[in-house]
Parts: structure tokens; sequence; C-alpha cells
């Protein structure tokens, strides 16, 4: 047996497969990753997906031999910054490189092409892997007036319902394609809603996060091309691995909520010994998301970390949540000038419904009559 | 309804109108019994009425030993869940936020697993309470529904609370939509039932002390 030849042979082979026809093993190992570091990340992907170790070498198996899959991307009422979060990684990591092995077909801000070229592309794309490609969706939907937001004169609903119609399934990134997000926020002037608001019939997982933390959309790419599966979803679409515990469950600042100890303003001694940050507004406690152990920029910190308090930026409507600054436990609105109102109105009618008693307790009286005796006697 | 639409609900429209009643129902009542009015005493005055009527709204919070001793059950479980009440709404931090942002004055709060005992001491006397009603047989055919009612809505906020705070079988949003709820349920029911006596309590103790007091005896 010769190993060189062997190796020649693979190589020679290879080379003669067209790109698209490249499993996702000889892709990354054409771009020198190791296959070392290769098994790393399957171990970290397992892990984090709460996977037992001995799903390791499964994921790697079948990760090498997936074949890329056509994604195609959608950019509805969205800001850009989950497509910046995605693709701004400092580092090359090779959860980076799995987004880039999988063939992105059409998405208008990475594209070179533009105009009919672009929308050619969408198309080509779709008849080639009809009922085979993914879909995903950034930014909620406006349904008031299809002009609001359109691609190439097409209006964005139209385009999602045709793009879905051949989606094996379409992952939502980002909490304004999940939930309607900002657009979505009172008074919601464009009637933006949520991919799930429209799609019925088709698989749909929602990756919620202003902007969502990278691995996870790397991490359900991975699962997908694994066992060709989707993660187990929570009651509202978002894998249970990532948004099955709040940030308030993993937060290291814990302790110090359970005893009570909170930081007051952003500078006092509290804020400084880095205290439970509840009384500044943080929606840990309501908030499902990984932040708290994936951490972000390359898992350097979280936002509380640094001392802010979270958002909640994972949720449904966490832009009307009565402000970023208002603890949980307060009431959304402005509720002293109810309470002022309703007092004056009250006092009001309690008075009027006094005299009201007072004129009824002097009319008894007066039609009162004593019983006499000669009462008695009839 | 998400469970965080759920939660967004009680914390505005739901604690919007539960707020209204609330504050109308108690404003209504007690115009209503400041306007009933007295009849002029034509009798000489022998002693202040206003320093008696004071004295007495905080005395009766002592029972005489007496009326103690008839009833030391009602009274000593009657008293850990009152004092337990008083202690949770108003020392656990997250509700003081609450009261700074309705009425805008704050105060310190006590460490939360000090708070989490008295709710659990309170829980138990709350429970020892209806236990009691229905097992004594002069209590319970002196119970009416709106006794069970007014333990209900009391003993809710209690359990939802302590269920929040432990974050037991449910998703925390929910759990804290629930607690709230349950306690705007409470002060909606408050002005309409005997937990009005909340507010009266001053009123009727004051009117008593007040008699004792214009006749110059003690009360
Ligand atoms: S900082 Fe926020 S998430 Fe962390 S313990 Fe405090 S409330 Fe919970
Ligand atoms: S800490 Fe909260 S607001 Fe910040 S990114 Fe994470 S989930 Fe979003």
């Amino acid at each position: 047996m010769n190993n060189n030849e062997d190796k020649t042979l693979e190589e020679m082979t290879r080379d003669e497969k067209t790109h698209d026809e490249r499993t996702l093993g000889e892709t990354l190992r054409s771009q020198g990753i190791s296959r070392r570091s290769f098994l790393k990340f399957c171990a970290a992907t397992a892990s984090m997906m709460a996977m037992s170790p001995a799903m390791i070498p499964k994921i790697a198996r079948a990760l090498e031999q997936a074949r890329r899959p056509s994604v195609i991307w959608l950019s509805f009422q969205e800001c850009t910054g989950c497509t910046e979060s995605l693709t701004r990684s400092h580092a090359a990591t090779i959860e980076n490189l799995i987004f880039n092995t999988i063939s992105l077909d059409y998405h208008h801000t990475l594209q070179a092409a533009s105009g009919t070229a672009a929308e050619a592309a969408r198309e080509a794309a779709m008849k080639e892997n009809f009922g085979k490609y993914l879909l995903i969706v950034d930014g909620s939907i406006p349904l008031d007036n299809p002009g609001y937001s359109t691609i190439a004169g097409i209006s964005n609903v139209d385009m999602l319902m045709e793009t879905a119609a051949g989606a094996a399934a379409i992952i939502a990134v980002g909490t304004c394609a999940s939930y309607g997000g900002i657009p979505h926020a009172n008074p919601n002037p464009t009637g933006a809603v949520s991919v799930t608001d429209i799609i019925k019939d088709k698989p749909i997982i929602n990756v919620p996060g202003c902007p969502p933390i990278p691995v996870v959309i790397t991490g359900v790419l991975t699962q997908f091309l694994t066992f060709g599966s989707l993660p187990e979803l929570d009651d509202i679409g978002r894998p249970m691995a990532f948004y099955g515990k709040s940030i308030h469950d993993r937060c290291y600042r814990r302790p110090f909520y359970d005893k009570g100890l909170f930081a007051e303003t952003f500078d006092d001694e509290g804020a400084k010994k880095g205290w439970c940050l509840y009384k500044l507004g943080c929606k840990g406690p309501t908030t499902y998301n990984a932040c708290a152990t994936t951490k972000w920029n390359n898992g350097t910190s979280f936002p509380i970390e640094s001392g802010h308090p979270c958002l909640g930026c994972s949720e449904p409507d966490f832009w009307d949540g009565g402000g970023f600054y208002k603890s949980i436990s307060m009431p959304t609105e402005n509720i002293t000038k109810t309470v002022i109102y309703t007092a004056a109105g009250a006092a009001a009618a309690g008075v009027a419904i006094g005299a009201i008693n007072r004129s009824r307790k002097n009319k008894a009286v007066a039609s009162h009559s004593k019983t006499g005796i000669d009462d008695l006697s009839k | 309804m998400s469970e965080i639409e759920f939660l967004s609900w009680v914390r505005g429209p739901g604690f919007q109108i539960a707020t209204i009643i609330f504050i109308a129902g108690v404003f209504i009542r007690i115009a209503e019994i400041l306007l009933l009015g007295r009849k002029a005493n034509l009798a000489e005055a022998k002693g202040s009425e206003m320093s008696s009527g004071l004295r007495t709204v905080l005395t009766r919070s002592v029972p005489d030993k007496a009326t103690f001793q008839r009833s030391a059950y009602t009274f000593t479980a009657g008293y850990i869940f009152h004092l337990g009440l008083f202690v949770t709404i108003f020392f656990y931090a997250p509700h003081i936020l609450m009261f700074k942002d309705v009425i805008g004055i704050s105060w310190p709060s006590l460490p939360s697993p000090v708070v989490d005992a008295f709710t659990v001491v309170s829980i138990i006397a709350l429970l020892v309470i209806l236990a009691h009603r229905m097992s004594n047989t002069v209590l319970r055919f002196l119970t009416t529904g709106e006794d069970y009612l007014v333990w209900l809505v009391t003993f809710l906020p209690f359990i939802t609370g302590y269920i929040a705070f432990h974050r037991m079988w449910l998703t925390s949003p929910t759990l804290i939509a629930m607690h709230i709820l349950s306690v705007e349920l409470l002060i909606i029911v408050l002005p309409f039932t005997k937990l009005m006596h909340s507010f009266t309590f001053v009123l009727s103790r004051w009117y008593g002390g007040a008699i004792s007091g214009y006749r110059g005896v003690k009360s």
C-alpha cells in the first residue's frame, strides 16, 4: 500500500469535483483546517447543544460527509445588525468557516451581484434546490402597505411567500424576523409582523436577539447538516439548547441578587463592587438567551459583565417593556397620573354618593312617623 | 399570547385597570363613611376626642388578655400573617421599586432570604387559619363565601410570589406575570369586601377611642 499514492489520488479526485459538489470536510481541509481543530469544533458544538460526548464522532462523520446546502438569505425591514453580527467576528473561527462553507446563493448585502442578476441567482437557486434549500430571514415584514419595503420591486411579503414555498426549513434570524422586533414596537407604523405570523406550513426556527449570537446560527446549521433535523424548540420557536435557560439563571451576579445587594446607579459603590443590576432595569430574569455562557466578541464578555443591565433583546416586544432602565417589578406605563386622576375622580364621586346618602337619610327621617298608643290599639 | 406578552399586559393595561378600580373603590368608600356624619353630641365633653382616638388606633393593635385567651389560635396565626404581609409587601426590593415608580419614594429593603422566610411562615399561618376556620364548628357556621374569597385572594399573591422567587415548574416571565396578576386580583377585590379593613381599621379604631375620650373614660 502506498499511502502517498492514495493521497494523491484522493486529492486528484477532489480537485476534479466542482466546488459545489465538495463535502464540508473537503472544503474545510482545503481551507487549511486541521482534523484536530475540526474535532475540537465538533466537541464544542456537542457540548453547546447539550449532546452527549458520544455524539462527537457522529457529528464529525456526518459533517465531513455533508454537502454544502444552498442557503437563500432574505433581508426585510432590518438594520443589517444581524448580518454584521454573523460576519464581523474578529478572528477566523471554525464557526465562521462552517458559515462560509454553506452555499450562500442569495444575500443582497453580501453578494456581488445586484439588480436583475441578483434576483436571477435567487430564482436559479430556488429552482435547482427546490424543497431542499434553507431559507434565512432577517427583518420583519410590513403588512400595512406592501410599498413600505420592497426588493427589486417585489414586496417583502410576496418574496417571502414565494421563497418559502420551496424551502426545507426557515431560520428567522434576529428578533425582528422572529417576533417583529423594533419595527413591530408600539405603534408599529408599518404593520410589521414576524415570519411565523405569515408562514404556517414550514418548520421555522427562531434565532432571536438584537443581534443574535453568531454561534447559535452555526449551531443550528451544524445540527441541520449533521442530522438533517431541526433542534428541539421552546414554545416560541427558539432552540432549547441555547434559549433553554434565562440570563438570570446563568448570571455570575446572581449571588448578589439572592442576597439583595443591588447597584442603585451606574457609578455607586454597588456598581463598582459588581452587584446585581436588577434595580437598573435588568431584564435577565425574564430573558432566555445564551449570552451569559457563550458571551460576545469571541467570548470576551457579555453586557452584564460590563455593568449594563440586560435589555431582554431575545424576547418578543422587548422594546415595549416600559423602558430599558425600568425594572421588571415596575408597571410599564406611567401609573402616577392614573392614581392622581382616579383619586380625584373617585373623591368627587364619593362626595356625590355621600350627598345622595345624606339626602336619603334626611328624607327617611322626615317621613318617619312615630307609633303612638292609638296605632297599637288599632 | 406569548408569556412575555402576558407579562407586558399585567405590567401595563392590567395594572392600570386594577389600580383604577382599587383607588376609586377605596376613595369612594372612605368618602361615603366620612360623609355619613355624626349626630351632634349635646353632652359636655369631658376629654379630648382626637388624642384618645389616635391613641386607640395604636393600642388596639395589642389584644387584651381575655380576648387573646379566648381565641389564641386566630390571634397568633393572624398576627403572624399580617406581619408577613407587611414585611413582604413593603420590604422586598422589587416591591419597593414598584412603590418608588408609583408614589415616588423609596426606603431600604431587607435581604431576599429574610423576606423569603417571612413568606414561608405567612403561607403556613394562612393555611393554619383556613384549617382552623373549617374545623371549628362555630367558625365554620359563621363563615360566608366572601370569607373564603378573601382568604384566597390574600393567599394567592403569597404562593405565586414564593413560586416565582424560587422559579418552580414554569418559566420566569409566566411566574412573575401570574404573581402580578394575583396582586391585581387582590387589589380589585379589596375595596368591595371586608379586606377594606386595611384602611377602615384606622377610622373605626379612632371612632371607638374618640367616643371614650369625649366621655373622659379610658378606651
Ligand atoms: S444582573 Fe440581571 S441577570 Fe444578573 S442576577 Fe441581577 S437581575 Fe439577574
Ligand atoms: S444580555 Fe440581554 S439584551 Fe444583551 S444581548 Fe444578551 S439577551 Fe440581549
